[in-house]
């Protein structure tokens, strides 16, 4: 069947595709005329083949069993492309770079001088009571200044068509293997697309991970040894962590092939012996890093990693404490701080959003929780939120009482009618809620991915897109239209 | 390579070899419930007993009826020398170290895995038993031979042989143990006629039956059975010839010289004996002590390659690095 535009319901939202009266939008001409011409049945085939190929490549996620156990489940990938026009996509970036440094001068400014508190930017009483604030870390300097090496933000565009900042992940945020893995299976599906138009590549992503960790070893070490260190086969990005490791030719360890001795240099167990380890990308979040330091009943960590670190004797990255930042009502600062550290004003607007721990937005908050989304300021992956417009009367109610007592640790936004684009559902295109996140890799200079990762609720009106609940994916296109 | 990949790669290799035998004991022990007259059949105890595991079987079953005894040893998941839970083991193995090994590999382990868990009750009913067990033969098989034909000589290769010639050469010695000992024939017994039958059992078990013709160009005896197995320098299944391999690929490994001593000792000790000799009781002994000195090999690559501490000598040679 043949695919017209004109039928295509992208109202009421802002379609990323299709723009007002089924017109292709600026970048995505070429490939809507493309998709039109293919029809649905031919898109089916492709599906298939994409579904076959992610099976053949193994590309899987683990979900969590009821029963205990885990399982190993394809991931899930829709064949349609999320097109973004080279131009706007420019000024994307640039908002994500100047994020990200904003982020580390926070950081290093926290856990050294507090500079932000004492000119009055930022409260230290919201500090005191941030969950992710690591005490461990303050007077610490990681080399280069540099503590959230690689950053996941998630975007999401408006009604208006305005892109925003709706989180940063800075502590072990984990897709871009994805990312890289899908465009692979699309370049298969569609080679005649890649041919006739200008997709930005994606696959520098590893090497450049590689060059920034090697740049953050400690200084005089000639050829730093680096490692990938994963929890392991239960956590629910193993996938992931193998892929980089294999990717950027690196060891992939747990906790318990390292071994930190007296004079905190830190070691793996190989069959030739124990070999010294200079940079630990670290996918382990803070507390089971180290039992001396943090949770004494880790059995994911490393035994004196964090000595070896405040040593200087290894790298981390992400460097322990980072994740203060990671902080829902940290990230309502953050236009705040890239005027403070930069000189500039944000490019990429933040979600509006309301502070429960102020009195006064508390209070609106409360009075308007059927038109708010109300999120816990320390929870990533869609957890413990509540959708007001879909809540009922007795959800409010549990909120309410919720945000009255802990109200650090909420913050609440306006629901975001967030964009759609056209996505595959058995044999015709819809539209579907759709967000991007790219990733951040900060040491000597700032790299932004070209794109990112682009999830999917497939579910009819649904805006939830974790893989773990249902979510797709989508390959995302930088498409360049000038050339 | 990392010791614990390496210590992966070792297991992965005996729990797909233990699999592989596994099939093998039930099915020639069905064979041999056919083939002797019911006074004489062993009955499906010495399966038990191979496999170390009376005190469990106890706990798990009310008797040592044929379907008592092949669910254990086949189908059931809370005894971990099962096949289904040996399989489990090899899959989850396989799982963490899908960057080493070939995608084929990886896929194959994965299969049978998951075809043991659905059909581990085709093994209990005697019409269905024998395509499972071949089913599950083949499929260890061709993963060995997948290993042979794609996988890069080097550790990987080299940890999966070491693994697979330690549990080869103990199993063999289990078979001999508890299928011969108890076999040998004593004087005046009734045992007698269907002795050769017996002790055809135990070769075909191993898939030994044509290779012992061909080699030995003898008619089958017990002690031609014991010394074929134990100690035969060319059969692959036999305890020398996997102990030889195993000594093989360790001279490449790094640190392996003490290692390869204790190896080369228990080989020739094996080599030495003439079993023709031994009486029954001694020869238990013999394998008992056998059994032991592998037990100890496996501590040995443990401690050498897989779970070394991080002493005052790497200290000592890091120094001494920093010095010169």
């Amino acid at each position: 069947m043949a695919i017209s535009w004109h039928d295509y319901p992208a109202e009421p939202h802002f379609d990323e595709l299709i723009g007002p009266g089924g017109v292709p939008r600026e970048g995505a001409r070429a490939v809507a005329r493309h998709l039109e011409q293919l029809g649905s049945q031919e898109l089916a085939v492709r599906q298939k083949a994409a579904e076959a190929a992610v099976k053949g490549m193994g590309i899987t996620f683990t979900v969590y069993h009821e029963a205990g156990g885990s399982i190993d489940r394809s991931w899930p990938l829709d064949v349609i492309p999320r097109v973004i026009d080279a131009k706007e996509w420019r000024g994307i970036e640039a908002g994500l770079r100047q994020r990200a440094m904003a982020l580390n001068k926070f950081i290093d400014d926290i856990y050294h001088d507090q500079r932000i508190v004492r000119d009055g930017i930022f409260p230290l009483e919201y500090l005191a009571d941030s969950v992710n604030f690591r005490k461990q870390c303050v007077g610490i300097s990681p080399p280069l200044g540099v503590w959230a090496h690689v950053c996941g933000s998630d975007l999401v565009r408006g009604g208006d068509g305005t892109m925003y900042v709706l989180e940063d992940n800075l502590r072990v945020p984990s897709g871009v293997s994805y990312m890289l893995e899908n465009r692979q299976v699309i370049k298969r599906v569609f080679p005649e697309l890649f041919e006739e138009n200008t997709i930005l590549p994606v696959d520098d992503y590893p090497s450049q991970l590689y060059d920034m960790l090697r740049a953050i070893a400690p200084p005089g070490v000639e050829r730093p040894e680096v490692v990938v260190l994963t929890p392991g086969i239960y956590n629910s990005a193993y996938f992931e962590h193998a892929y980089l490791a294999q990717q950027m030719g690196c060891e992939l360890v747990e906790g318990r092939d390292l071994a930190v001795d007296e004079e905190d240099f830190v070691f793996m167990r190989t069959i030739d012996g124990w070999s010294k380890v200079d940079v630990i990308y670290r996918r382990i979040d803070d507390l089971f890093l180290d039992p001396e330091a943090f949770r004494a009943d880790s059995t994911l960590g490393v035994p004196g990693l964090m000595r070896a670190w405040r040593a200087g004797k290894v790298a981390l990255a992400n460097a322990p404490g980072a994740g203060v930042a990671d902080d829902k009502l940290v990230y309502t600062f953050v236009p705040a701080m890239i005027k403070y550290y930069l000189g500039e004003e944000a490019i990429l607007p933040n979600v509006p959003s309301f502070l429960c721990a102020d009195p006064k937005q508390r209070e609106y908050v409360l009075a308007n929780l059927a038109n708010l989304v109300v999120k816990p300021t320390n929870e990533s992956g869609g957890y413990g939120m509540l959708m007001g417009p879909k809540s009922t009367e007795a959800e409010r109610k549990e909120f309410a009482g919720l945000v009255r007592g802990n109200p650090r640790n909420y913050i609440a936004q306006p629901v975001v009618q967030i964009s759609t684009t056209p996505t595959l559902i058995d044999d015709h295109l819809e539209p579907r809620h759709v967000d991007l996140r790219p990733f951040i890799l900060s040491g000597a200079d700032v790299q932004v991915t070209t794109g990112g990762l682009t999830r999917v609720a497939m579910r009819k009106g649904s805006l939830v897109v974790n893989s773990s609940q249902g979510g797709g994916s989508k390959d995302t296109w930088i498409v360049d239209g000038t050339s | 390579m990392l010791s614990r990949v390496a210590d992966n790669l070792y297991w992965l290799a005996r729990y797909l070899e233990r699999a592989e035998n596994l099939a093998r004991l039930v099915e020639v022990n069905a064979s041999l419930m056919l083939d002797l007259p019911k006074e004489l059949a062993p009955g499906w105890q010495p399966l038990i007993t191979i496999t170390g595991a009376q005190d469990l079987f106890n706990e798990r079953a009310r008797d040592t009826s044929e379907r008592a005894v092949v669910r254990f040893v086949v189908a059931d998941e809370k005894n971990p020398g099962s096949m289904v839970a040996s399989l489990a083991c090899a899959r989850e193995i396989a799982r963490t170290i899908r960057d080493i090994l070939p995608r084929e590999v990886w896929e194959q382990v994965n299969e049978l895995h998951l075809y043991v868990n659905e059909h581990a009750a085709e093994a209990i009913s005697k019409r269905t038993r024998h395509a499972f067990l071949r089913h599950v033969t083949r499929g260890v098989q061709t993963i060995t031979g997948m290993l042979e034909g794609i996988v890069n000589e080097g550790p990987a290769l080299w940890f999966m042989a070491i693994g697979r010639s330690i549990e080869r050469a103990d199993m063999t010695s289990r078979f001999v143990d508890v299928r011969a000992v108890g076999m040998l024939p004593v004087h005046g017994s009734p045992l007698r006629p269907f002795a050769t039958i017996q002790w055809m059992s135990v070769l075909r078990s191993l898939s030994a039956y044509h290779m012992y013709r061909l080699k030995t160009r003898q008619r089958v005896y017990p002690a031609g059975v014991v010394s074929f197995l134990l100690a035969d320098d060319d059969f692959p299944r036999a305890c020398v010839c996997s102990l030889r391999r195993a000594e093989e690929v360790l001279a490449r490994l790094p640190n392996s010289a003490r290692l390869l001593r204790r190896l080369s000792r228990v080989r020739r000790a094996i080599s030495r004996t003439r079993f023709e000799t031994l009486s029954p009781e001694a020869l238990h002994g013999f394998i008992d002590r056998l059994q032991r000195a592998l037990a100890r090999t496996d501590d040995d690559v443990a401690r050498t390659y897989f779970r070394g501490e991080l002493t005052l000598a790497r200290r000592g040679a890091t120094q001494a690095q920093s010095a010169g």
